[in-house]
């Protein structure tokens, strides 16, 4: 009905548009802008990543020898607890599902913002006074129970801190639910009316199935919060085996939702990698539809393997495995988004530029990690590197590997519709080497430790490990500075780069057919598809004809 | 929004082909229901909860839990399901554009549910045992709490649309998102209470 009204853009001429300049004040206020809204959410993801990078930091220099002699345990405690928490819920999550999927979201299905503005301004203004808080118990005493806070340890050590954990991750919690509202209402009802399911960009699908988890795996933890926080306060015994209680049963009900939040940080890159992959290859994605329904798939079977891991927390044998086969069946629809990714670079002429690299890093990584889950989804070996140091290194190869990479390939791809300047690519690909190599130095010794049987979350460990642990902490000095040249390349470059015009890589996805910066209100005219996302290269290499999009009226 | 797009003509265009949620009410519905699923994974995260106590226990509820009296909270039930029926009946006002009908339902809803929070704060106090008396009693009072906290604020949804139904106008046949948001919502509290009372009470 609408569709005849708008003209099909191929990238509007720069000058035919008013541009409104953005204030700097605009990000300082409460703007209902889903683009202003995006970079609110990563810069501020940025800084707590850097103040958990700090603590990182800290960490491992404690760890460079055997003995307590930087910080006392106490405080160790405390530090991988800060950690834990705030790179998981105050970088990862809000850096994939609120910055990437707020600013890209709309643009990307022809949307003039998400369905509901004010509750994406109220979800963003809940992270940095939660944020500020969580910090302000550094000086009241912190948590000292890790980011998991299994009762009856979270009980003992420290009522303030706990208190104020649990307050900060109920309130992240409805901040992301409330953000999940927003993803999955925005993607099923505000597509342009020419734009079928089958025809989104795979970074939609990869959000709709991340905003499902959200919706459904988060409450439970809010669940699991409430219960605990009346246990510190108000002297209940709902985990407290002192009092009857079943510390097992915030186990499940924290593992219901922790293990698909690792997928809520990992699936939006996922959507990322299927973005940049064809662009910079020039060619079609490889199985659009198996990449857009195993997202679905990751889904529904991350919530269903949550206590892989408990293995070690009592559960009955037979219990041990349904999860350790529902785990391990998890690893097919993964497997068969990396062998799409595979087939897209086969053949293509591929650009290796900084995206493209972190994308190849994102893959290279991201699979080692899948394996060591694997690997860990095994029961009788679970049973012997539970709660060691192989554990931190898969964790890491997932969330560094995968998340952070994916983070990175998502940010050099889209620095030039953001800013409208492009990023240089020289400084792009040393920061890329040096956070690779720091990266791989920094956790890959860690298998070798955790096989050895170093546990993990010790503040001391048998002199014998000081080695590796020391190659390991060098490495991390490696992966700090690496953060520099990156810092320094998008904050000038965001200023003084060259500018990069509305579609510098010559991308089909909607988002490029606007100015860069894409315009308040983001299109003219609403945009009509002419033809699919990945429609690259020769016509005839696209591989299901049904999926060539056609101007719909 | 702040943009001031060149061409006049345009933006007529754009109001006319853009969804604007004010002429597309049904999404906030949309995004209401996505949240009381939400909202519905708490309360189901915490009867799971409830259940894996009980079946963990080697009694339930544990030697020496008084038993609970059936009477008050069976009348309670009957209250909040029937005030489900009365606040249907606003609706169905609303939609014939009958103000007054939709004030006198809302009203009776809301009556109904004060009253049955009253029961429930008179039940408390006569309970003979308390938060921390034992697991039993710890759940019971954080699940009922809890649910309670939600007919809270369904009440004061309920008030809040009462209110504005004052200015004339505010509501009519074809604008009465607020009426419509307030009646799912407390079909949402009745329902989680049905569970609780069969959990806490009846098994
Ligand atoms: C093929 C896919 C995967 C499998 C089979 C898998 C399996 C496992 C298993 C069995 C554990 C428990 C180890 C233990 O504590 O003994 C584990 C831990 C963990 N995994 Fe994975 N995983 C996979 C992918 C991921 C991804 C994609 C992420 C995040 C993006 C992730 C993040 C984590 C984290 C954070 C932990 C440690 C939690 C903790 O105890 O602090 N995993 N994984
Ligand atoms: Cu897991």
């Amino acid at each position: 009905m609408t569709a005849e009204l708008s003209i099909p853009t191929q990238g509007p001429a720069e000058d035919d548009i008013v541009h409104n300049p953005r204030r700097w004040q605009d990000y300082f206020t409460f703007s209902t802008d889903h683009k202003v809204i995006g970079i609110q959410y990563f810069v501020t993801g940025f800084i707590f990543y850097i103040i958990g990078g700090l603590l990182a930091e800290g960490i491992r220099t404690e760890l460079a020898t055997p003995d307590p002699d930087l910080v006392d345990p106490a405080t160790y405690n405390s530090m991988f607890t800060m950690h834990g928490t705030i790179m998981i819920f105050l970088w990862i999550v809000p850096a994939g599902t609120g910055a990437f999927a707020n600013y890209l979201l709309p643009l990307m299905i022809g949307a003039r913002d998400m369905a509901f503005p004010k509750l994406n301004a109220v979800a963003f203004w809940i992270i940095p006074p939660t944020g500020l808080l969580l910090m302000a118990s550094f000086f009241l005493g912190p948590a000292q129970a890790g980011w998991t806070s299994y009762p009856p340890l979270s009980l003992l050590t420290g009522k303030v801190g706990e208190g104020i954990w649990i307050m900060s991750l109920l309130l992240l919690g409805t901040s992301s639910i409330l953000g999940g509202i927003n993803f999955f209402t925005t993607i099923l009802k505000m597509r342009i009316p020419s734009m079928s399911m089958m025809q989104m960009p795979l970074f939609c699908w990869a959000m709709l199935a991340t905003s499902l988890l959200m919706l459904i795996a988060t409450p439970v933890l809010t669940g699991a919060l409430i219960l605990l926080s009346f246990d510190l306060i108000a002297g209940t015994a709902f985990f407290n085996p002192a009092g009857g209680g079943e510390p097992v049963v915030y186990q499940h009900m924290f593992w219901f939702y922790s293990h698909p939040a690792v997928y809520i940080m990992v699936l939006p890159f996922f959507g990322v990698i299927s973005e940049v992959i064809p662009v910079h290859c020039r060619k079609p994605i490889f199985g659009y539809g198996a990449i857009a329904y195993s997202s679905m798939v990751i889904s529904f079977l991350g919530l269903i393997v949550w206590a892989h891991h408990m293995f070690t927390s009592g559960t009955p044998p037979w219990l041990r495995m349904f999860f350790m086969i529902t785990t391990m069946v998890i690893a097919v629809p993964t497997g068969i988004k990396i062998f799409g990714w595979l087939a897209t670079m086969w053949g293509g002429k591929i650009n290796l530029n900084t995206p493209m690299l972190f994308a190849m890093g994102f893959i290279s990584t991201f699979v080692i990690g899948g394996i060591t889950g694997v690997m860990l989804a095994a029961v009788p070996f679970d049973i012997h590197v539970h709660d060691t140091y192989f554990v931190v290194a898969h964790l890491h190869y997932v969330l560094f590997g995968g998340s952070v990479f994916g983070i990175y390939t998502g940010i050099y791809h889209w620095f030039p519709k953001v800013t409208g300047r492009h990023i240089n690519d020289t400084w792009g690909k040393i920061h890329f080497a040096l956070t690779y190599i720091g990266f791989n130095v920094t956790f890959l010794p860690m298998h070798i430790l955790g096989l050895q049987g170093m546990p993990r979350r010790v503040a001391m460990y048998a002199p014998e490990f000081q080695g590796l642990n020391q190659v390991c902490t060098y490495g991390s000095y490696v992966l700090a500075i690496s953060t520099v040249p990156f810092l320094v390349n998008a904050i000038w470059c965001a200023y003084k780069g060259d500018k990069a015009g509305s579609n510098p890589w010559n991308a089909l996805t909607l988002e490029w057919q606007t100015t860069s910066p894409p315009q308040i209100e983001n299109f003219e005219v609403l945009p009509v598809l002419t033809t699919g996302p990945y429609d690259y290269g020769d016509t005839a290499e696209v591989e299901e004809p049904a999926k060539v999009f056609t101007t719909s009226g | 929004m702040q943009g001031s797009i060149s061409d006049k003509t345009q933006i007529n265009i754009e109001t006319a082909t853009h969804d604007s949620h004010h002429e597309h009410p049904d999404f906030r519905i949309f995004g209401l229901i996505v949240f009381l699923v939400a909202e519905g994974m708490i309360f189901l995260g915490l009867f799971i909860a409830y259940m894996a106590f009980r079946a963990m226990a080697p009694e339930w509820p544990p030697a020496g839990t008084p038993k609970l009296d059936l009477l008050l909270p069976g009348v309670n039930t009957v209250v909040l399901i029937a005030s489900s029926l009365v606040i249907h009946q606003a609706d169905a006002a609303i939609k014939k554009n009958d103000v007054k009908g939709l004030q006198l339902w809302f009203g009776i809803t809301a009556l109904m549910g004060i009253v049955f929070l009253g029961g429930q704060l008179y039940e408390y106090s006569h309970l003979e045992f308390g938060l921390r008396t034992n697991l039993f009693a710890s759940t019971f009072y954080v699940l009922t709490g809890f649910h309670g906290l939600h007919v809270t604020v369904g009440v004061l949804l309920i008030l809040s649309v009462l209110w504005r139904s004052l200015k004339s106008e505010h509501y009519g046949t074809n604008n009465h998102f607020g009426v419509e948001a307030a009646e799912i919502y407390w079909h949402f509290v009745d329902v989680i209470w049905i569970i609780l009372f069969i959990l806490l009470y009846l098994i």
